[in-house]
């Protein structure tokens, strides 16, 4: 019987602690890519301000709801506007930021591929 | 043809990245904060600061009337210079002043409204300031302009005599 009591509380206490950490990485990652809008150049993850400690909490309890974390970023867009992201999202105000990079490099390796390769 | 078109376009595309880094270097880089407006009021629930009863914020702005959400604290000082505005702005028969006391005491938020007066229909308590976060606010004080559960307007920092006049010509 004591086999058995012992072998419920490992049962149940490993996941949970796991549970947590998970949740913890999770809540780091996002706070990390939330910009605090009144302390200019940090994220919140750094930032120790009123504005951030309360961000913070805001982010855990909607972890603890079982939002995603898309769903988190968007429920601070919509408070916030995009300005909160550091990693803005892909739409109409900038698909020219997310293609760029990627037109470049196809069009510098058009140019590559005909004048070093295509030629001799 | 080809050979002459090659430096052209690469002078051209510096030219375009010179006129580009120039203009932003003549940019301020102070962010002001988007002021979203005319945007719904928030369903959270909320604790009451006299009561401690949990109530929707829905059933605060309830009314047809028009609605200033204050949120205040003892600890704030611009909130000291702007309590003068509100105490003026109550005597409107068409707003009603609901406050959110931020991140404060319950003592301290109560030895600051004996001292200065009391011009709150209803005060929210948000004690860890996740309420303010819900409308959206960056810290005190804030005021929210609200008709028939709308947010119409938005005051960042305390209210002067100018916002004080455009409040009035709002409610007339």
């Amino acid at each position: 019987m004591k086999i058995f009591k012992l072998f419920l509380i490992i049962f149940f206490i490993f996941p949970i602690n796991d549970l947590k950490a998970d949740n913890e990485i999770l809540k780091n990652k996002i706070t990390k890519n939330l910009r605090c809008l009144i302390c200019q150049g940090q994220s919140v993850y750094d930032s120790d301000s009123e504005f951030a400690n309360s961000l913070k909490i805001v982010v855990d309890s909607k972890i603890d709801e079982g939002l995603s974390e898309k769903q988190i970023y968007s429920y601070f867009q919509s408070k916030y506007g995009e300005w909160i992201l550091y990693d803005p999202l892909f739409n109409r105000n900038t698909y020219f930021l997310w293609l760029l990079p990627l037109l470049i490099f196809f069009v510098g390796g058009a140019i590559i591929f005909n004048k070093f390769i295509k030629k001799p | 043809m080809k050979n002459k078109l090659l430096p052209f376009s690469i002078v051209l595309i510096f030219i375009t990245i010179f006129i580009i880094f120039y203009k932003g270097l003549q940019d301020t880089n102070i962010y002001t904060p988007e002021v979203k407006t005319n945007y719904e009021v928030p369903s959270v629930s909320v604790e009451l600061f006299d009561s401690g009863k949990i109530v929707n914020t829905l059933e605060i702005f309830n009314t047809d009337k028009f609605y200033l959400l204050n949120i205040w604290s003892s600890w704030c000082v611009p909130c000291r210079q702007e309590h003068l505005i509100l105490m003026d702005l109550i005597k409107n028969d068409n707003l009603k002043i609901i406050g959110i006391n931020y991140k404060d005491t319950k003592k301290n938020a109560k030895k600051f409204l004996e001292e200065l007066g009391n011009p709150y229909d209803k005060i929210i308590f948000d004690n860890d300031g996740t309420n303010a976060i819900e409308w959206g606010a960056y810290g005190v004080p804030e005021s929210f302009l609200i008709n028939k559960n709308k947010i119409i307007k938005k005051y960042i920092g305390p209210l002067s005599k100018e916002s004080m006049e455009e409040i009035k010509l709002f409610i007339k």
